[in-house]
């Protein structure tokens, strides 16, 4: 009979610390603002997670469809329930720790790779806002006026975990996968970020909402900016050490790489990471140079009133171009080879980063012209700008098919050009011989005599 | 301040400072460095704070990124020996040095303390956070701004011309 006054009192309570507002606003009151945000984030993570766990899944069931097999399809209807039964035989896994490891950074490594994939999802735009008896509520966890930079500056530290997963480890073989990986998640890095500059260039802000939205006026950037998009889809798969880019965990020279010594749920951890940094880069693949959101060939859902049913069909979108991403990455691992690392190497730091620079000088040099002839900022912007980059992609095209410097290991030189690389090359014809990871890597940390002691 | 803003404050400063001393007490220079790490993060959170949310991303993505990154990989080819044989790289005289340097910032920030700061009008609050600090980077800034990325080609050209020096063996 105490329970019935209480009642009244809370919902009065409620009623002062959420107020009503008007659906096509923000909402004004804090706490609203605070719950709002607290609901997302649990939204946000519990279906990244779930996601995640079904993109193993996915790549099995891809992998298989590729190789013309079934896979996976004996725990629950098609395999779905294939993901829990790895989790739980992760779970009662032993775990091993190596007697020389370093205890801690043993520990913390494999939650270091995990987690910076997760955080970039805090601020990418999802849908268009969700109108409430309470306000309207943003669809993105966090709405930062630096969303860009903090997805720059988050993804940047992915690097740490598989480091120091090789690092703590104190195996050789972890050691140089780690080796590996900074080396080449650094050099891929700086092609990523310069990659992006175009898109700031032509939103003239840091936030993925203000990207989004000129993409939504003036066309999707993968048309006026397709050259960045392509570099930024090759950076990603580097990025990610997915196929052709997954040298530090090269079975076939290094056991596993990086995460050689780890077994049972830290093993997993690091599996799961490989698909959180996969979906993460989808999504900002989707959201930089896809239009993120946005419904092509209508202003229908980017104008307001907003309604439930445009966020629902928006949302759908985003997971659409997401997943249409995701789907290539698998695709691509289960076509193509591995690159060699020199190969790797010269990719990055000799094709991708000038390609770039260039490029960003080029667009930006555009976009003044452009703004001086008093093209305005519309579907006349873009259209030439696409035609700016139809030229300069045949031109790419044309210059990377010439079978010189990314050639496949198949691809014969001529002994004019093999004579010629020999002589320029200090160390020996790596370009020739079939195996020269260890000499390259080496060569690549030029200071590390105890490595090429031991392999020599 | 609200308690809300006071609470935020104390955690991050307090983060901070804890992540700093740990950072010069570790004997591992991999330990080092993830401290250091640390530290950044708390003061990229005391930059939000300050409503400069762009120093704050920048301070993670330049040091706690880049800086870092590059760290680890002179420092893992430095130590590749096992952790517990390496001898503690603080000699006695860089320590020294250290603690000079430190009582001389600290008294130095004491005395600073005793002035009172001019108060400065602040920046109307804007949704693009990028165009005010390129708008006073590339006008009053523009000379230093461009010896800055001089000072930094020089470093460049300098390790490239490093890495290029043909091993005499």
């Amino acid at each position: 009979m105490s329970a019935l006054p209480v009642l009244p009192a809370l919902a009065v309570d409620l009623a002062a610390w959420f107020p009503r507002h008007d659906p096509q606003l923000p909402p004004d009151s804090v706490y609203t603002f605070a719950l709002a945000s607290s609901i997302k984030l649990l939204v946000v993570f519990t279906l990244y997670m779930l996601g995640v766990a079904l993109l193993t899944l996915a790549e099995r069931k891809v992998s298989a469809w590729i190789q013309d097999r079934r896979g996976p399809n004996r725990a629950g209807p098609f395999g779905l329930l294939q993901p829990v039964a790895d989790g739980i035989k992760n779970l009662m896994k032993e775990e091993v720790r190596p007697g020389n490891a370093d205890k801690w950074m043993f520990i913390i490594a494999p939650m270091l790779a995990f987690i910076p994939a997760m955080l970039v999802w805090a601020v990418l735009p999802l849908a268009t806002p969700l109108p409430t008896p309470w306000g309207l509520i943003d669809m993105a966890v966090a709405t930062l006026p630096i969303g860009y930079l903090f997805m720059l500056a988050v993804s940047s530290l992915g690097v740490y975990g598989m480091v120091l997963a090789g690092w703590s480890s104190n195996n050789k073989y972890s050691l140089l996968g780690s080796l590996r990986s900074s080396a080449q998640m650094v050099s891929y890095e700086i092609a990523l970020g310069m990659s992006t500059i175009p898109v700031l260039l032509l939103a003239g802000n840091v936030s993925l909402h203000a990207i989004i939205d000129q993409q939504a006026h003036m066309g999707w950037n993968v048309f006026s900016l397709s050259v960045a998009w392509f570099i930024f889809l090759v950076a990603a798969f580097a990025e990610t050490n997915r196929l052709p880019f997954d040298l530090p965990e090269a079975e076939a020279e290094l056991v596993a790489g990086y995460h050689t010594e780890y077994s049972g749920m830290k093993f997993s951890m690091f599996f799961i990471a490989e698909y959180a940094n996969m979906a993460t880069m989808s999504g900002l693949m989707a959201a930089l140079f896809f239009g993120g959101w946005d419904i092509p060939f209508t202003d229908w859902d980017n104008t307001g009133p907003y309604t439930v049913f445009k966020t629902v069909a928006t949302l759908a979108m985003f997971a659409a171009k997401t997943g249409a991403f995701l789907f290539l990455f698998m695709w691509v691992r289960w076509t193509l080879p591995r690159f060699r690392y020199d190969q790797l190497m010269t990719l990055g730091w000799g094709i991708m980063l000038p390609l770039a620079l260039g490029y960003i000088l080029v667009i930006a040099t555009a976009t003044l012209a452009l703004d001086w002839m008093g093209v305005p900022r519309d579907w006349r912007f873009s259209v030439s700008l696409l035609g700016l980059n139809v030229v300069l992609t045949g031109l790419l095209l044309a210059w990377g098919d010439r079978g010189k410097l990314v050639s496949p290991a198949s691809a014969r030189l001529d002994a004019r050009e093999l004579a010629r690389r020999r002589a320029r090359s200090t160390v020996a014809p790596s370009t020739a011989m079939g195996a020269p990871t260890a000499r390259t890597l080496a060569t690549a940390a030029a200071g590390a005599h105890d490595v090429t002691e031991e392999i020599h | 301040m609200t308690p809300f803003y006071r609470f935020q404050f104390y955690l991050f400063a307090l983060m901070a400072i804890g992540a700093a001393v740990l950072f010069v007490t570790r004997r591992s220079p991999v330990a080092a460095a993830l401290w250091l790490v640390n530290v950044m993060f708390a003061l990229s959170g005391l930059y939000v704070m300050l409503d400069a949310p762009f120093v704050a991303a920048v301070q993670v993505l330049v040091y706690a990124g880049a800086i870092m990154v590059v760290f680890i990989f002179v420092v893992m080819l430095l130590n590749l020996g096992r952790p517990g044989q390496l001898p503690d790289l603080r000699a006695a005289a860089p320590r020294l040095a250290a603690g000079v340097v430190g009582v001389a910032i600290l008294a130095n920030l004491l005395a600073v303390r005793r002035n009172t700061f001019p108060s400065v009008e602040l920046a109307p609050p804007t949704d693009n956070v990028v165009t005010p600090v390129a708008e006073s980077l590339f006008t009053e800034y523009l000379l230093a701004f461009e010896l800055t990325s001089v000072v930094l080609l020089v470093a460049v050209i300098g390790a490239v011309v490093l890495a290029k020096r043909k091993a005499t063996a």
